[in-house]
């Protein structure tokens, strides 16, 4: 090639790069989430999948419409919206009113995330904020359980999935409590392998503890996730937990049923790991996860809610930039005694 | 082998050194014109002591040092001096400093007052310092300050261990290993010299593990030394950051905007320890050094013996030109060097590579927004919060990222490599580092009016004083000659 004078453009160094991204690590949440629902097609039907779909498209429509028109395409693209509604819609009823996950999905990108600043400065996880704001909004809907449909009802949708906006849902008189429920209310407890495999009624993503497991795993494999967080929260339950069950059985769940129910696999490992909204040193990383929880067994075990995961969370979210602000890492070279 | 200590962060890049590790050090043909800046150091440009027309030798002093911390300049060869004026620099700037063009008469004659010195172990620690400076060395790992400011920190300093860093832990880079692998006895030789200028007992000689050919040169070559100790280290960027480095091998931490002095310790580079050799056993001034060219975009990558002055053309046109077009040129390694505004820029002291890299390498994409992943916190070897620094300089608070840490940070380029998001995190550094200085100077110009504004006003205000009293003493002179002149009165009156 013939040498001639050519600008070059400058940029400052490094020139090289690692080659991980942003949007892969998205992609490879998304995939990570696969199997946990499709388990929850699975056991809830097309009920489930209109939910899930109603609940993407409130957070991407949302997305859509206030994001600067130039640039609107690329921030859809770069899939978080995508992931809040599924992750949303995951932690709704399966039965819930179409228009409902639609609002909730809206509500998780607009106050979640749009309000803050968009990507990256939220404060809260934002599909967590589309969930207490839904639970607030329409509590009953939100805490009536549906139970499990087998495969051969898959193409039968529960009749308050269609319950038109603003109306008093309908609901087909049979709903069923969720492990956690019965064991509130009733100090009535689920087999383990139930709670394994997600042959239980509750949330759509959240039954099936060995799916949501593989998905973690995944993401561990690919690097996406800080294994601190799951590990931290777990292992506190389960230690928490253990204590109170040691203390009075009749009342209190054992470990296992503790980390495999409820929404505590789903929320360990895809909620509280979201990087924007989890603190930054891995000094900070254990306190979070540590008091979330604590706060998921003191919720269970002393509040009103059967499920304290939620709440556990979005509290250990507003503490993240407290916990940054005193677990910062030591600057080079300083605070150490000179010879 | 000495037990080795970890240091925090750091970031293992694909370091692609084979494209020229094991291409022998060739010397390139003199190029038909040199360009030689003056100031190729850190610290004062040297003043130049020839003029146009003049004829000079290989080796004959151009410009002298200038100042406590400056390095002269040398002829790179024997020729005639086309002029001294304004060039493009070595700097991604372009700006043109002064610089001396010299054609080469084709002679390569040396000067004939050499003075090489048979023992240099006889030498006292100063004559040493002395012999460095007047060669022109400055640290040839990149960072150019003058080696032998350097040398002198002894008389500040409790001193007691050299390091040589043979880390080169920059991707692509094989300059320093081919030194060690083709000239071990050469480089010891100019580590000795050095710890004798120093005054120290000790001397770890560190290299990466990823050289294990120079490593196996330069223990062989140390062997009969029982003070030099040839340490192998973990393959990890930052590695060869001199801080960074002291600390891996001592465990002790150099503290903040100190010097390894501080605790004792002083770090030479590979090949300035070759130029001290050349130096004090040859007389030869500083007017050469070794580069890597290299790069996905380099047609063949060589290691090459370069003349000062020479255009980083001739070295494009030496290794084959280009086989497609470099998305980014660079001098220096890929993580820490400067991109080069053109083509025509000469080698300068401190160039230790030159590298055209395709697109696929430097893997250009679009900037995401920041997710708070802490990939950055994870890789910065200084403990510091990049992306905290960087959002407070993008909306302007540059003195909350000073309070963050930002005049810590060593803008080794770990963070921005690890970011997911591929923000230009240490551009952001730069920006911030180069506003803050130049605030620094504007306050330093205020404060300087302010300081002759007062002067003036207290000079005005004297003058007045003067003026005032002056009046006053004219009045009262004029009263009492009046007053002489009624008590007698003039003869002339009455004449």
């Amino acid at each position: 090639m013939k040498l001639k004078e050519h600008r070059l453009k400058l940029q400052a160094a490094p020139l090289l790069k690692q080659s991980m991204t942003t949007g892969q690590t998205m992609r490879d949440v998304l995939l990570a989430l696969l199997p946990a629902t499709l388990a929850g097609l699975w056991y809830f039907g097309l009920g489930a999948l209109l939910v899930l779909i109603a609940s993407i498209a409130g957070a991407m429509l949302t997305e859509w419409l206030f994001s600067p028109a130039e640039s609107r395409m690329q921030r859809l693209s770069d899939n978080t919206a995508l992931l809040t509604g599924l992750l949303l819609g995951l932690t709704l009823p399966p039965a819930l009113p179409l228009w409902m996950a639609f609002i909730g999905g809206a509500a998780s990108i607009g106050l979640g995330k749009l309000i803050w600043g968009g990507m990256g400065q939220n404060l809260f996880n934002p599909a967590l904020v589309g969930r207490a704001f839904l639970l607030a909004t329409f509590p009953i809907a939100m805490t009536t359980w549906s139970p499990q449909s087998g495969p051969t009802e898959f193409f039968q949708i529960y009749a308050s999935n269609l319950a038109a906006p603003f109306m008093q849902s309908v609901y087909d008189g049979i709903s069923a409590a969720t492990p956690l429920g019965l064991m509130k209310f009733e100090q009535q407890s689920t087999g383990l392998w139930a709670l394994v495999s997600g042959n239980t009624s509750g949330c759509i993503g959240e039954t099936s503890g060995l799916l949501l497991l593989l998905g973690g795993l995944y993401l561990l494999l690919r690097r996406d996730l800080d294994w601190r967080i799951p590990a931290g929260i777990l292992g506190t339950v389960a230690l928490f937990s253990t204590t109170l069950y040691i203390v009075d059985s009749t009342h209190y769940p054992g470990p296992l049923f503790s980390v495999f129910s409820g929404g505590l696999l789903l929320g360990a490992i895809f909620m509280a790991t979201d990087p924007v909204t989890s603190p930054l040193t891995p000094r900070g990383t254990w306190i979070f996860a540590v008091g979330i929880g604590v706060l998921v067994v003191l919720i269970r075990a002393y509040g009103g809610f059967p499920e304290g995961v939620m709440y556990a969370i979005l509290l250990m979210n507003a503490a993240t930039p407290l916990i940054d602000r005193y677990t910062q890492p030591r600057v080079f070279g300083k605070g150490i005694k000179n010879p | 082998m000495i037990k080795l200590f970890k240091i925090r962060g750091g970031v293992h890049p694909q370091d692609r050194k084979q494209l020229s590790a094991n291409q022998a050090i060739e010397n390139l043909p003199l190029p038909p014109l040199l360009h030689i800046p003056l100031q190729q150091h850190i610290g004062a440009p040297a003043e130049p002591l020839v003029r146009r027309g003049e004829t000079v030798l290989k080796g004959a002093l151009l410009a002298r040092s200038q100042g406590a911390i400056s390095a002269p300049v040398h002829a790179p060869t024997s020729g005639r001096i086309m002029g001294i004026g304004g060039f493009p620099a070595h700097h991604p700037s372009g700006l043109s400093v002064r610089t001396i063009t010299l054609q080469p008469d084709g002679n390569d004659a040396w000067v004939d007052h050499l003075d090489p010195v048979a023992d240099p172990f006889t030498l006292q620690p100063d004559d040493i310092a002395r012999r460095v400076a007047e060669a022109g060395i400055v640290g040839m790992g990149g960072a150019t300050f003058p080696a032998a400011v350097k040398l002198n920190l002894r008389n500040r300093y409790a001193l007691h261990t050299l390091v040589i860093n043979g880390a080169e832990c920059e991707p692509y880079l094989t300059c320093d290993d081919r030194l060690m692998r083709e000239q071990p006895d050469e480089v010891l030789d100019g580590v000795l010299i050095l710890a004798r200028g120093l005054g120290v007992e000790r001397i770890l000689f560190a290299i990466e593990n990823n050289k294990p050919e120079a490593f196996a040169a330069m223990n062989s070559a140390a062997h009969a030394y029982s003070q030099v100790e040839v340490v192998g280290l973990p393959t990890r960027y930052p590695m060869g950051s001199e801080k960074h480095l002291v600390q891996t091998l001592t465990g002790r931490e150099t503290p903040a905007r100190g010097l390894t002095a501080d605790i004792g310790i002083v770090v030479q580079n590979v090949a300035t320890a070759l130029a001290v050799h050349e130096a004090l056993r040859h007389a030869r001034p500083l007017i050469s050094r070794v580069m890597t060219v290299s790069g996905g975009a380099i047609r063949q990558p060589r290691n090459i013996h370069v003349p000062l002055g020479t255009p980083l053309s001739s070295l494009i046109d030496f290794c084959g030109g280009f086989k497609q077009k470099p998305a980014r040129l660079i001098s220096g390694g890929p993580m820490m060097g400067q991109p080069v505004p053109s083509i025509r820029v000469p080698v300068v002291k401190g160039s230790n590579g030159l590298l055209a890299l395709t697109e696929e390498e430097v893997r250009l994409r679009s900037e995401m927004p920041c997710i708070r992943c802490a990939s950055c916190v994870h890789a910065c070897p200084c403990g510091l919060l990049p992306l905290d620094m960087a959002a407070q300089i993008r909306v302007g608070s540059l003195d909350a990222s000073v309070n963050l840490g930002l005049l810590d940070c060593i803008a080794c380029g770990s963070c921005a490599y690890a970011c997911p998001s591929h923000i230009p995190l240490v551009h952001y550094f730069n920006y911030a580092k180069g506003e803050l200085a130049a605030r620094q100077r504007a306050q330093h110009k205020q404060n300087e009016t302010k300081r002759l504004i007062i002067i003036r006003k207290a000079r005005m205000e004297a003058l007045k004083q003067a003026k005032h009293e002056m009046m006053m003493k004219r009045k009262r002179e004029l009263a009492t000659a009046k007053q002489r002149n009624t008590e007698t009165p003039s003869t002339e009156v009455g004449a």
